[in-house]
């Protein structure tokens, strides 16, 4: 089959493009591990609470870890336990969250923390928390009539900046 | 000129033209109703509006998706490819065109039947109807009579293909018959996956027949479904382009071969993608997210093809009537010609449209915009501009040739006015959508405030905007449904013609290879098999106890 010149070339040109996309992708995932959530780790959503660590939701504080905060969130229709989070700047903090109910989103706006919440699954997602402000937590997944009223928020705390302003 | 091909038949037959026709009509009743149901989304989204007591946002955003995003593409689609293989490969049997009509009568039952449980609220689950979400057993009834009937209309596209390779042995297929055929057995693959969620799962889980269903299996399947989906809608724009426009614009199809390539291409790669949907997803391993990543960048070089051959279509024919320079050429084309200028917003807006899909299956990058207004922005630039504003160009001249009337200067005129309108509403809505997006803004949720968060106050403008947009869509709606009812009963009658462009002098003999479908669908199915055993079989052997069935949350 005959190919144009410059279809050649359009064609080459355009998949090296791709193949160069890919390889940055690829090295960001196998190199430097920014895989989105791909947990494995599996619950019955109609017990979560007697599983660990969903036993106690909330913002803890761990030792001997590759993170030095755990965030333990519960979704279900239509809120988010707990309501508010606070973390101080810089941490390096593991969002380990799950659903109750029907699926729901855990997004944190305008950032990478995104992930779908299925019940009977945990989703984990591990990031370094490194613009200080308030964030809002979204349900970016439609679960019911109050979908747009599930929310929650994630305080990102700059302790010097406190501290200097005093 | 040497001989100039007798084409056998210039016009569907009379009867096929009927069930095409048929066809036509659900899917422009389907998008004005769809199109309303869209208009009141971005007005209650702005903050300014509020629905009737009694009519829920989700539901009016059920009917959305799935009138436009199921009924208007299928039964369109249905319409526009029985006219091309009648025209084409000529007319269909008595039993063809009766399978199709069965097909029609079921699809519209079962359209019917679908609306019925979502007008009741016994069904606002979306048109994605995730489980556990759990609607009225009659809602995925009705789909699944949808995709039935939609089989029974691709059926006799591939009798009627089959009946012209045993009549013309040895030679090569009319393009468009071709085109139709690796359209449907696309779609025949694709539901296939659809079709064991909700017969296996959804339908007796509803019914009460299973209690539990495994929710991730159910969104896998449907993926498999859902991605090849928007290509099934895609490749009817595709054939427009690559055979109908060139005609339009006086020039040839730039290339045979290059065409089939293209389209088999995408039968084989459309598949193996579907977890790209799923990238955010617990239960699935990362590598094969990655490796359905790196197949979805493969889908890109068809398009890439087809790009090419459209404008060096557009370039050769501007050239021959006398365009000179680098682009003078590109004013030599029929600019106030509907036919072309519609669809070829179309083709401008598939450009930003495909590099936002780049993004979107972007692996990491997907976690930005997962399920966020910009997935949104994203697909009313493809499906919902490059596909139907070629789905409207078609209409300004299928209508007509199909009821026997003619598009006259002043229909052509509007219909201009309709494309115009279209790309500068979808321009403000998609741009809003995209940026909104990019700030957080989720999908598929009602106006809220979000308890003052300034983030959330942050989106509010630029859903004001969607508004704007959406409720220049909405007038161009109303345009085309004027001019819709025009061609099909008041425009004068005469003879609209189907324009079908002839392969360019001195192109090389099209490659058997290319009409060899035992081939493409060995590498097909080694494609789906390659991609789906481990993921499926990783998600079943690891799959928690099934769900229950939620029914009270809308």
């Amino acid at each position: 089959m005959h190919l144009h010149k410059y279809e050649k070339w359009w064609l080459v040109f355009g998949s090296a493009t791709l193949v160069a996309f890919l390889i940055i992708l690829g090295v960001g995932a196998f190199h430097n591990g920014t895989h989105p959530n791909q947990s494995k780790k599996t619950l019955d959503y109609e017990r979560v609470e007697e599983f660990e660590p969903f036993d106690n939701p909330g913002v803890h504080k761990v030792e001997g870890k590759k993170w030095d905060y755990e965030v333990v969130l519960i979704a279900s229709a239509f809120n988010y336990n707990p309501g508010a989070i606070e973390l101080p700047l810089n941490a390096k903090v593991k969002f380990i969250a799950t659903t109750k109910d029907v699926i729901h989103g855990f997004q944190v706006a305008g950032t990478n923390i995104n992930m779908m919440l299925e019940p009977g699954y945990y989703s984990e997602y591990t990031t370094v928390v490194n613009k200080a402000g308030e964030y809002l937590i979204v349900c970016n997944e439609f679960c019911g009539t109050g979908h747009a009223f599930m929310y929650s928020s994630i305080k990102v705390v700059d302790a010097n900046a406190t501290d200097s302003s005093n | 000129m040497q001989q100039t091909a007798v084409t056998k038949f210039m016009k569907v037959d009379r009867k096929d033209a009927n069930l095409a026709m048929a066809n036509i009509y659900v899917a422009f009743v389907a998008l004005l109703l769809g199109g309303l149901a869209g208009l009141l989304q971005v007005l209650v989204r702005s903050g300014q509006f509020n629905l009737p007591k009694g009519i829920g946002y989700y539901q009016v955003l059920t009917v959305h998706g799935v009138l436009l995003g199921l009924i208007l593409t299928t039964f369109f689609i249905m319409g526009f490819q029985i006219a091309a293989v009648s025209r084409t490969a000529g007319p269909l049997t008595n039993t063809q065109r009766k399978i199709g009509w069965i097909g029609f009568w079921l699809m519209t039952i079962g359209t019917a039947a679908a609306a019925v449980m979502v007008l009741l609220n016994e069904a606002t689950v979306l048109y994605t109807f995730y489980a556990p979400l759990k609607a009225h057993w009659i809602f995925y009834l009705g789909l699944t009579l949808v995709v039935v009937g939609s089989w029974l209309l691709c059926v006799p596209q591939i009798m009627k293909y089959a009946q012209w390779r045993k009549e013309n042995k040895g030679q090569t297929s009319p393009l468009l018959t071709f085109m139709a055929v690796v359209n449907c057995l696309l779609w025949f693959v694709a539901t296939l996956g659809v079709a064991v969620e909700v017969l296996f799962m959804l339908l007796p889980w509803s019914l009460g027949l299973i209690e539990r269903v495994d929710v991730l299996l159910t969104r896998t399947l449907f993926w498999y479904f859902g991605h090849p989906l928007v290509y099934f809608w895609l490749l009817p724009a595709y054939m427009a382009w690559y055979v109908v426009v060139p005609k339009i614009i006086g020039g040839k199809i730039f290339s045979d071969a290059l065409a089939r390539l293209s389209f088999m291409l995408f039968l084989i790669f459309s598949f193996p993608v579907g977890i790209h949907h799923q990238l955010t997803e617990p239960g699935i391993d990362g590598f094969w997210k990655f490796v359905q990543v790196v197949l979805t960048f493969f889908v890109v070089v068809p398009s890439l093809m087809t790009a090419f051959s459209m404008f060096a279509t557009f370039e050769m024919r501007g050239r021959e009537l006398g365009g000179r320079g680098i682009l003078g050429w590109f004013k030599k084309l029929p600019w106030n010609d509907c036919r072309f200028l519609v669809p070829f917003i179309g083709m401008l807006a598939f450009i930003p449209g495909g590099a936002g899909g780049l993004v979107n299956a972007s692996y990491q990058m997907n976690q930005l915009v997962h399920n966020t207004v910009w997935v949104t922005g994203h697909f009313h630039l493809t499906v919902a501009t490059a596909v139907v504003l070629t789905f409207f160009g078609v209409a300004f001249w299928l209508i007509p040739h199909l009821t026997g009337r003619t598009l006259t200067p002043q229909l052509n005129f509007l219909g201009n006015i309709v494309g115009i309108l279209w790309g500068i509403g979808m321009l403000i809505m998609s741009a809003a959508m995209h940026i909104a997006g990019l700030l957080g803004a989720p999908r598929r949720s009602e106006y809220s405030e979000y308890g003052g968060a300034t983030q959330a106050y942050d989106w509010v403008p630029y859903q004001i905007a969607q508004a704007v947009g959406g409720t220049i869509l909405f007038i161009a709606i109303i345009i085309i449904t004027y001019m819709v009812i025009k061609l099909a009963f008041f425009a004068p009658k005469g003879e609209e013609e189907f324009p079908v462009a002839e392969v360019a002098p001195g192109a090389e003999k099209t490659p058997a290879i290319l009409e060899n479908f035992k081939l493409w669908g060995v590498l097909l199915v080694a494609l789906i098999i390659f991609a789906y055993t481990m993921p499926l079989i990783d998600i079943i052997q690891n799959s928690p106890a099934g769900t229950k069935g939620f029914n009270n949350l809308w």
